[in-house]
């Protein structure tokens, strides 16, 4: 028996959250402030919770720091993120999903192949322990389907009423291997590729929150892509530029590109493949689907002469199945990004402002 | 709501065999935010014959909506124990006080709302709240509202009330063209306000100001359509009431949505921003219902309308002066930072614009 005051509320916690004496192995009870103390609470949550599920060698060799080998290594990718996405699950992922899957993405679409990743947890304290084991299982997946494990963590825990559930940092490191990737080696008649339809995961994710009570079939694109784009990279020489159309969507990286690269970006709006009920939740919720997050899309820029070869290695990949060609790099040197509508008109594509709000009517 | 679409391009080759018919130039005006995002969104403007202007009118809730009105809102949002709910595009529309964005951020308990029904769940989940809907919007929102006021009624809710703002449109196509400042040739009537009130609503006003009027559809290709008669009308020297939309809009609205917007509703005058007093153009909460009106309960004075200083929105809501004639546009107002209303709602008149602008700015740099 526990004589430690803190432990022993934290099992009366347990046992009434249970109705019964729960055993802290498997993944019952609530996260609580003393489970992130850094105490023997943290080292039981990380034995039994944490490692049984993202352990490797390195990362249960519990180091301060971990120590990676990269004498090949020339060039070193290395990204940070913060995943706070509300709810923490929704249909097609969870945020540990995302938050493995958004920084392996940020590392592939910059030509890196990622080789760990650092993963800070902040939870709120009564967290069911039971979510923390699923978010825990998504981070599993993710890194064995892509191949990279999760190398050194942190785990804190909040009080109630200053978080709101989970929230998921992950660093990664990333070799580069091959020609590195920048806007300036951007050329008129160069091709634009997306690896699959947009607007996805942004409406998965609203509709989860705003209209819980509708049943969609939107579920979110979240995916790791550094298998295919590293395929690309190395089976298609001609790839000058790729970026993960996350949070302002395909109308915020094409904007970027025409603003960064300098040139003029045409769009053609009917090949932009937009599914069906991801299209009918956008006019419902008064949002347009080329301005909102996706997880597992990347956007590229091809010379043209590797077009086909492209597209055809994309589309034998699993997410790349839908890869198109949506628009071109053209003259003149105005950096705007333009759409040309079903109907022959043309709009500017802008970065969207920031929050996305529903519209009126 | 989709009817099968016709082709787009024989539809814009007869708007061009009228449109040089007539042979001078010649506007046309929408009155529905959804038209404006419409015709920008499928790039309309660029594919009118020359001769062919379509101007945008006070037909945005967002860009209407007093400053008065925004300023009782983060007025309400400010007490302690009020959570004010409203829709998405109210959060950045600048008050005298900044917006309810930035009361938000500042700790005030603003929350979005997807239909006025949110409010009640919101009301009946947190009993400790007073949970108030700022309401906003043409006859397309307010049956909506109405809707919440009967059901909060019937359940007795003592924690929900509603701020309304709501208003009529034709009151202001009325005004309009009382004041005689706009030049327009023809109305495309708005889809969803005419779902609710009906198209033989502008009967009246076709006749009279002898204006031609056709109520349309939102796709693309309906508003070609719609301005396709329009033109066809002045061409042929008529000023007919055309229902161009007739899948949705039926001849006598819903008289459901209309019932229940009189039991709920009475037409008061009221402020619009940009064009002032218009009579009867407001539908405020009736007396019976005063319990659920945010105004009776928390005893609310409306300020003192004051408009920013330089902003002409008013005169953009009434087509009698481009965006680009304002001082302000694209410099001090611009839509991260907008001072007018017309630059903050994505169906404002400025912001849509701002877009069309800048491409003039980089060609003329080139």
């Amino acid at each position: 028996m526990k004589t430690n005051g803190t432990i022993a509320t934290a099992d009366r916690l347990m046992a009434e959250d249970e109705g019964q004496h729960a055993a802290a192995g498997r993944a019952r009870g609530r996260v609580m402030l003393a489970h992130g103390g850094g105490g023997q609470l943290t080292d039981e949550l990380l034995q039994t919770i944490v490692l049984p599920r993202i352990g490797n060698a390195e990362l249960c060799r519990m180091l301060d720091s971990a120590i990676l080998d990269v004498r090949e290594a020339g060039r070193v990718a290395l990204t940070i993120d913060g995943y706070v996405v509300q709810p923490w699950q929704f249909p097609g992922g969870d945020i540990g999903r995302i938050a493995m899957c958004g920084t392996i993405n940020d590392l592939a679409v910059c030509g890196a192949e990622p080789v760990g990743i650092a993963l800070g947890l902040i939870v709120t304290e009564g967290f069911p322990m039971g979510d923390l084991a699923a978010v825990l299982d998504s981070i599993h997946a993710i890194a064995s389907e892509a191949g990279v494990n999760v190398l050194t963590g942190d785990t804190k825990v909040v009080g109630c009423g200053q978080g709101d559930g989970v929230y998921v940092t992950t660093a990664g490191v990333g070799i580069c291997r091959g020609p590195a990737l920048t806007v300036e080696n951007v050329q008129p008649d160069d091709v634009l590729i997306v690896t699959g339809a947009v607007g996805d995961h942004g409406l998965a994710v609203m509709l989860a929150r705003e209209m819980p009570e509708v049943q969609s079939v939107v579920r979110s694109d979240v995916a790791p892509l550094n298998h295919m784009l590293r395929k690309l990279m190395v089976d298609v020489p001609g790839v000058v530029w790729m970026r993960d159309p996350t949070r302002s969507g395909l109308a915020g990286v094409t904007a970027d590109l025409a603003a960064q690269s300098g040139w003029h970006v045409a769009l053609d709006e009917e090949r932009i493949p937009v599914n069906v009920a991801t299209r009918h939740a956008a006019e419902m919720l008064g949002l347009d689907p080329l301005e909102v997050a996706n997880e597992g899309k990347a956007v590229i820029v091809v010379r043209p002469e590797a077009e086909e070869r492209a597209l055809a290695l994309l589309r034998d990949e699993p997410y790349g199945r839908a890869a198109v060609t949506i628009g071109r790099v053209t003259a003149p040197r105005d950096g705007v990004c333009e759409l040309h509508t079903a109907i022959g008109g043309r709009r500017i594509l802008q970065k969207p402002y920031g929050e996305q709000l529903p519209r009126i009517c | 709501m989709e009817g099968r679409r016709p082709d787009t391009q024989r539809l814009l080759d007869r708007l061009f065999v009228a449109a040089k018919a007539i042979g001078r130039d010649i506007a046309f005006m929408e009155v529905c935010g959804t038209h404006t995002m419409s015709a920008f969104r499928c790039g309309l403007h660029g594919l009118l014959p020359p001769n062919v202007r379509l101007l945008s009118g006070p037909g945005c809730p967002v860009c209407v909506t007093a400053q008065a009105d925004i300023d009782l809102m983060i007025e309400l949002a400010d007490r302690p124990r009020v959570t004010l709910c409203t829709y998405g595009d109210m959060l950045r529309v600048p008050g005298a006080r900044g917006s309810l964005e930035l009361a938000r951020s500042r700790g005030a308990d603003v929350r979005v709302v997807y239909s006025a029904l949110d409010a009640l769940r919101l009301a009946e989940a947190e009993p400790d709240r007073e949970v108030v809907f700022a309401a906003v919007g043409f006859e397309t929102t307010a049956p909506a509202t109405a809707a919440l006021v009967v059901e909060a009624h019937r359940r007795g809710l003592p924690n929900l009330t509603v701020l309304a703002s709501h208003k009529r449109i034709l009151p202001a196509m009325n005004a309009l063209m009382q004041a005689g400042e706009v030049e327009v040739d023809g109305f495309l009537c708005p889809g969803h306000v005419s779902i609710v009130i009906g198209a033989e609503a502008y009967r009246t006003f076709t006749a009279r100001y002898h204006m031609p009027c056709v109520v349309a559809g939102f796709e693309d290709w309906q508003m070609i359509l719609a301005l396709t008669h329009l033109a066809e009308q002045v061409c042929d020297g008529r000023t007919e009431l055309e229902n161009a939309y007739p899948e949705a809009v039926r001849p006598q609205g819903n008289p459901t949505a209309v019932q229940l917007l009189a039991e709920v509703f009475e037409s008061a005058d009221a402020r619009w921003r940009g064009l002032g007093e218009i009579a009867g153009s407001a539908l405020v909460v009736r007396r019976i219902y005063a319990t659920f009106d945010a105004r009776a309960r928390f005893g609310l004075v409306a300020p003192v309308d004051r408009e920013p200083a330089g902003c002409r929105c008013g005169a953009v809501i009434s087509g009698s002066c481009s965006p680009e004639e304002c001082r302000l546009f694209g410099t001090a107002c611009t839509p991260v930072r907008p001072i007018g209303p017309c630059m903050v709602s994505s169906e404002g008149t400025c912001q849509a614009w701002f877009k069309y602008r800048r491409r003039v700015v980089t060609e003329d740099v080139r």
